[in-house]
């Protein structure tokens, strides 16, 4: 079987390779893609839509469409997870387990048991290790700064590489290094599963429902130009606000769901320990 | 850039992506395969496409790492063929 799939994967390769012999050379001037279309958006890019980065007016006005499924795409990668590891297995626990602070005893729980809340006792995982002072000290010093690098790369991504995906990412690897280096119950206190679930259609539809808007104003749909009347700024103006409008909906939608995707499989569904 | 670097890390983008699917241990192939990533984010940079670069390291060696190790942890490290 092992052999079949090298032959299969050599054949593939070399099939690849021959086809790419056609492609034109890298950065060739009289390639297609060089001779009208890169250069149109690399000129009028800024008189279009008066964003200076032209892959962010690219992604977001000139081929909205296709970036608003890319979206869908990532909210359904974050829904399918859910309903395999949360819906269908996600089982309360046989036993829980939980620490007296001072002393260090650990008491085990069966299923439909509690402790009464206490300031003495803390729910902790089964393969509980003492917390380190230093990786939680330095995360939780680290955690505001990410953050706020996120938000900077989804407001700062019309003039600098960036937007609304990679400061959705790093807003939400910033929640999944509070999970990491504390512990899973830390960070589901910070952004709760509800929180999650909700905000992450929400973003879809911040996207959806921009489109949709200019829709309604009487041009086609994710024309942004067409928000001018609501927003009382010129066509042009419009178009860069519009983007900005759906590079935040972009940026919940990927923050919540790279969160929704951790928890769920750091966890197996269970949501009561991760990492 | 100097194609000096340039081969350096076609080289290492090549070793690490054959090495994350030969290694027995899944944890390792998760890690290589997060470097394989970052290699490819230098490669994106080298090339001027700084956004596609941006991507990469946020989601190719940032999350999607983590996203393995994470299956690895609640599965098994060892692989069965």
């Amino acid at each position: 079987m092992k052999i079949i799939g090298l032959i299969i994967t050599i054949i593939t390769g070399a099939f690849l390779v021959y086809a790419a012999i056609d492609f034109p050379a890298w950065s060739d001037p009289n390639s297609p893609a060089s001779t009208y279309l890169s250069p149109y958006f690399i000129e009028n890019s800024m008189k279009d839509t008066s964003v200076p980065n032209y892959v962010t007016s690219l992604l977001a006005d000139y081929r909205g469409f296709d970036t608003m499924f890319e979206t869908t795409v990532i909210f359904t990668a974050g829904l399918v997870c859910f309903i395999l590891l949360r819906i269908s297995g996600g089982k309360e626990p046989e036993t829980s387990h939980y620490r007296h602070v001072l002393t260090g005893v650990t008491v085990t729980l069966k299923k439909g048991h509690k402790i009464p809340e206490s300031e003495d006792f803390e729910r902790i995982d089964d393969l509980w290790t003492p917390p380190d002072l230093i990786i939680k000290t330095s995360c939780r010093l680290m955690i505001p700064f990410i953050q706020l690098f996120g938000l900077y790369v989804i407001a700062h991504g019309h003039s600098s590489p960036g937007g609304g995906f990679q400061g959705g990412v790093i807003l939400g690897a910033s929640i999944i290094l509070l999970a990491i280096s504390h512990d899973l119950r830390t960070a589901l206190e910070k952004m709760r599963e509800k929180v999650v679930a909700i905000l992450c259609p929400i973003g879809v539809s911040i996207y959806a429902g921009t489109g949709t808007l200019c829709l309604l104003l009487g041009v086609n749909f994710l024309d942004y130009s067409a928000l001018a009347s609501v927003l009382h700024v010129d066509p042009i103006a419009a178009r860069s606000h519009g983007i900005f409008m759906v590079e935040i909906g972009v940026g919940i939608a990927v923050m919540t769901t790279m969160i929704w995707i951790y928890n769920n499989i750091s966890s197996a569904g269970k949501y009561n320990q991760g990492l | 850039m100097f194609w000096q670097i340039d081969l350096a890390i076609l080289t290492l983008v090549v070793v690490t992506a054959v090495a994350s699917i030969m290694v027995k241990d899944l944890l390792g192939a998760a890690i290589l395969f997060g470097a394989y990533s970052f290699l490819m984010c230098l490669l994106w940079s080298i090339m001027g496409a700084v956004d596609v670069a941006f991507t990469e390291a946020s989601v190719g060696a940032g999350v999607s790492s983590v996203f393995f190790v994470a299956a690895v942890f609640r599965t098994s490290r060892r692989t069965k063929d």
